[in-house]
């Protein structure tokens, strides 16, 4: 069953289209990231979807409701719709009692019981209801605007970027804690971001965006093995792009023949690696194959959980492209072979063939 | 095919102009924006009224009443006003800025209040001071003098600030660079200082322009003090309006220069503000007792004359002069008129304030500097405009408190306007659409939200318009209903009798009332910078 649909939406601000032709459906209970480079439109999305903005054609709907259409629109107060935006933005007036209980009626009989609950919910003390927001830290303050998004109930909560502001680490910790605690409540959930990682991992259906429009949306396996373009594969992680013949479920590219995940295609067109499909083996020279694909080692970048290797291939075995290319390879910190060295690459899983432009 | 032939290659452009007709809008309270409008309207009255006049007296008429030597003459009169008075401001209140501020002056930060506290004598009561120490003085010199000390405040207080906020980095840099203190001083600090001694000298310039009690007390005559005698004599004729439509040149002349100017470049270096503290200057034993002299000696005519007379007057004049059947309804009708003036201004200052914040654009621009020209003309052109348009159009408002509080609204709506809309741009919109987000309205997420958020600021542009109200009298002296007399007016009907003695109180009454506004006004300067 599909919950949030979104149909055809655009929304343009004077000459500056943020969104064209916007269609998505997220799924009752699941998690979908919007990622896409600061500008792509996707704040503007995810405004639209809450209600503070009006999309200028297309249609919105939530579990068979029309937020918005051609005569209708629902206004953000009525939607019922969580939202928690990048800094939290807790109400500086109130206390962390006062805020969560901000969209909870006065004369609610158990408002009291309802804000210990919520509080209990993204795992802070009891004691911090009577504390004010200048008094905690960036994670707390996450959590206690989560639990403020949740004490209405909503059934879709919208993440704007809410973990951007916080520390490397507090980052991973908080936003799986966010997750664990929507997971929980079954809260059908899209975050907004502009990092990749995040989004991969947060996920179960990513978008991807670029200038007002959804490029690709799929599962995160799915999108970083087979994105759709060049701008998409870098934009999701580091990429080698390589210039291949492609026939009969073989590429032949700089890295010699390697096999491509779509037997179908053929023609002159671009194959998509990830660092971490290529393995590097120190060689002797005498035990050099004519089939392999080989280079020497022309630097060396230490990075702590591993090292990258800088490798210039000893010949371009494709004659695709005529100068062989510099190739940057992620290698364990053990056995790192020295600079000048030769070595040996293989390629494991299928190489992903890109659309034609 | 081509392009536009693929399906889903349409253009969006077209398809939002065919729905735009039907869509429903989100409009957040569009009420705001009608009051906002309306309020800039209500602003641009007086110049209204100043082309109509203009319009309906025609040409020959208008040469006729202005190409003449008694114009000629007060025209000369304002221009060396201001032509000296504004340049001595200056130079006075950066030097003391700069004394006590940069330099290890002993008891700098007592000097600094006093270099503020002058603010809190009205103007007039400056040269009451002076008229009944000296009763011989008038005439340019004594206009000078009195508009120096009681003016030049509007120039230490923003040099002061800009001192405290300038980067020690680039004196340091200068100075690396093998510049002089001398030479740092002019090259470095005083490029950097134009903003604020641009700002106070518009600021001193129009008050120059818009005060009539000073000029009246001293006899020195300026086009203020003209369209004031000739409205009491001939009451709404043609001739103070047309010597009002001179005025307005001369301020608007005065605002395009200062545009003109001011540059565009922002030299401070704006934001959170350094950490380092600013370099102190060690003053070598002469000049310290120069600085010193200079020092006291302005506090000394700021303060000491007036409150010396004061005094003097006081003792002299005993229990006789406190005329609590005058006094007291004279200070409730005071307090009455600024606590309602403060709190409709602040209020109809609210939409513009959150619109300029939270929808900027050239509209929005637009409308707000209809309010900023109208506040910089001088309170006796709104007076005659709101006399001249209540007699003519609606009459039973004329000399009316509506009609009073107008005019304060009118002049005074800037001075809530700069506090509150830098206390909404503090609050973060994120925080409205939170609020609307948890089942508040548009509205009720502005009201509880951003204006609570925005309420100390509020509090201070109040504050500043209950002074400013506290110590009108033009336009109170224009417009008030028959018989009602607030502490200015009060004031200015007893030392017009040469009743000195029966003035005091008066005038002791509003500097009380003004000091704590006055002690405000200083510390917001100090925290603006950043301390």
């Amino acid at each position: 069953m599909s919950t949030l649909d979104i149909r055809n939406v655009h929304k343009s601000y004077g000459a500056v289209a943020a969104a064209i032709g916007i269609d998505l459906s997220v799924q009752a209970g699941s998690r979908t990231a919007i990622v896409g480079p600061s500008g792509c439109g996707k704040t503007t999305l995810l405004r639209l979807i809450a209600g503070f903005e009006v999309p200028d054609s297309g249609a919105i709907t939530f579990n068979g409701r029309t937020l918005a259409d051609e005569t209708t629109l629902v206004p953000a107060h009525e939607r019922v719709i969580g939202f928690l935006p990048q800094n939290g933005a807790l109400f500086p007036h109130l206390t962390v009692a006062g805020n969560i209980g901000f969209g909870l009626a006065k004369d609610l009989s158990d408002r009291a019981q309802r804000i210990a609950a919520l509080i209990d919910l993204v795992a802070l003390e009891q004691s911090m209801l009577t504390r004010w927001p200048h008094e905690l830290s960036g994670g707390q303050q996450q959590r206690v605007a989560l639990a403020r998004a949740l004490a209405q109930q909503p059934k879709l909560m919208l993440l704007d970027e809410p973990f951007s502001a916080l520390d490397t680490g507090l980052r991973a910790a908080t936003r799986k804690a966010v997750a664990d605690v929507l997971s929980k409540a079954g809260v059908t959930t899209i975050l907004v971001t502009h990092d990749q990682e995040e989004a991969l991992s947060f996920a179960d259906q990513v978008a991807v965006m670029r200038d007002g429009r959804l490029i690709q949306v799929g599962d995160p396996v799915e999108l970083y093995l087979r994105p759709r373009d060049e701008a998409t594969a870098i934009f999701l992680g580091e990429a080698i792009i390589l210039p291949a013949l492609v026939a009969a479920g073989y590429a032949d590219c700089a890295l010699g023949r390697v096999i491509v995940d779509d037997q179908a295609i053929s023609g002159k067109r671009q194959i998509v690696l990830r660092p971490e499909q290529l393995h590097v083996t120190p060689v002797r020279p005498f035990e050099l194959c004519e089939d392999d694909c080989h280079g020497h080692v022309t630097e060396i970048d230490f990075v702590g959980y591993a090292c990258h290797l800088g490798i210039k291939l000893a010949g371009d075995k494709s004659q695709v492209n005529g100068t062989p290319p510099l190739l940057m390879v992620r290698h364990p910190n053990d056995q790192v072979p020295p600079i000048g060295s030769m070595v040996r690459i293989d390629v494991t899983k299928p190489a992903h063939v890109l659309d034609a432009d | 095919m081509s392009v536009s032939d693929v399906p889903g290659i349409t253009t969006p452009i077209a398809k939002t102009a065919t729905s735009r007709l039907s869509r429903p809008v989100n409009r957040p309270a569009a009420w705001i924006t009608v009051i906002a409008i309306a309020a800039s309207l209500a602003a641009l009255l007086p110049l209204g009224f100043v082309i109509f006049v203009a319009l309906q007296n025609g040409w020959d008429t208008i040469v006729a009443m202005v190409v003449r030597p008694r114009v000629g003459e007060l025209l000369v009169n304002t221009v060396l006003l201001v032509a000296f008075t504004v340049p001595l401001c200056i130079i006075l209140g950066v030097a003391l800025a700069w004394l006590t501020e940069r330099t290890n002056l002993p008891g700098r930060r007592f000097w600094s209040l006093l270099c503020a506290a002058p603010l809190a004598v009205p103007a007039f009561v400056h040269s009451y001071a002076w008229v009944s120490l000296v009763p011989s003085i008038h005439g340019l010199f004594a206009g000078v003098l009195v508009s120096l000390i009681a003016y030049f405040p509007f120039l230490y207080l923003p040099a002061a600030a800009a001192l405290r906020r300038l980067d020690p980095a680039m004196e340091d840099v200068a100075a690396s660079l093998g510049e002089t203190p001398r030479r740092i001083f002019m090259r470095v600090i005083l490029p950097q200082l134009r903003l604020p001694i641009w700002g106070g000298a518009l600021l001193v310039g129009l008050h120059l322009l818009a005060e009539y009690g000073l000029y009246a007390m001293i006899r020195f005559d300026t086009f203020t003090t003209a369209i004031f005698d000739q409205f009491q004599s001939t009451f709404n004729g043609p001739a103070a309006n047309m010597l009002a439509g001179v005025l307005v040149l001369c301020c608007l002349l005065l605002l395009i220069t200062e545009a003109g100017t001011r540059g565009r470049a922002r030299y401070a270096r704006l934001g959170a503000g350094s950490e380092a503290l600013p370099r102190i200057h060690h003053l070598n034993l002469g000049f310290c007792i120069m600085a010193l002299v200079l020092c006291a000696l302005t506090a000394a005519l700021a303060l000491g004359v007036p409150f010396v007379t004061l005094g003097r007057w006081l003792i002299a004049g005993g229990s006789e002069v406190w005329n609590m059947a005058e006094l007291v309804p004279a200070l409730w009708q005071t307090l009455l008129y600024a606590v309602i003036g403060a709190l409709i201004t602040t209020a109809a200052a609210i939409p513009m304030a959150w619109l300029s914040v939270r929808r900027p654009g050239r509209f929005i621009r637009l409308l707000e500097g209809c309010n900023y020209v109208t506040s910089a003309l001088p309170g006796i052109v709104v007076a005659l405009a709101l006399v001249t348009i209540t007699v003519r159009i609606a009459h039973p408002l004329y000399q009316t408190v509506f009609t009073v509080l107008l005019a304060y609204l009118l002049m005074f709506l800037p001075r809530a306007l700069i506090g509150l809309r830098a206390s909404i741009a503090q609050a973060p919109a994120e925080l409205e659409d939170v609020a609307r987000s948890l089942g508040r309205t548009p509205s009720r997420a502005i009201w509880g939200i951003t204006l609570r958020l925005a309420a100390p600021g509020a509090a201070a542009g109040a504050a500043l318009v209950f002074l400013a109200i506290t110590n009108e009298l033009t336009a109170t002296l224009l417009l008030a209903p028959n018989g009602t007399r607030t502490l200015a007016t009060g004031f200015w009907a007893r030392s017009s009798e040469i009743d000195y003695a029966g003035a005091a109180p008066y005038a002791l009454i509003m500097v009380l009332l003004s000091l704590p506004l006055t002690w405000l006004l200083y510390r917001q300067s100090q925290r603006m910078a950043g301390r």
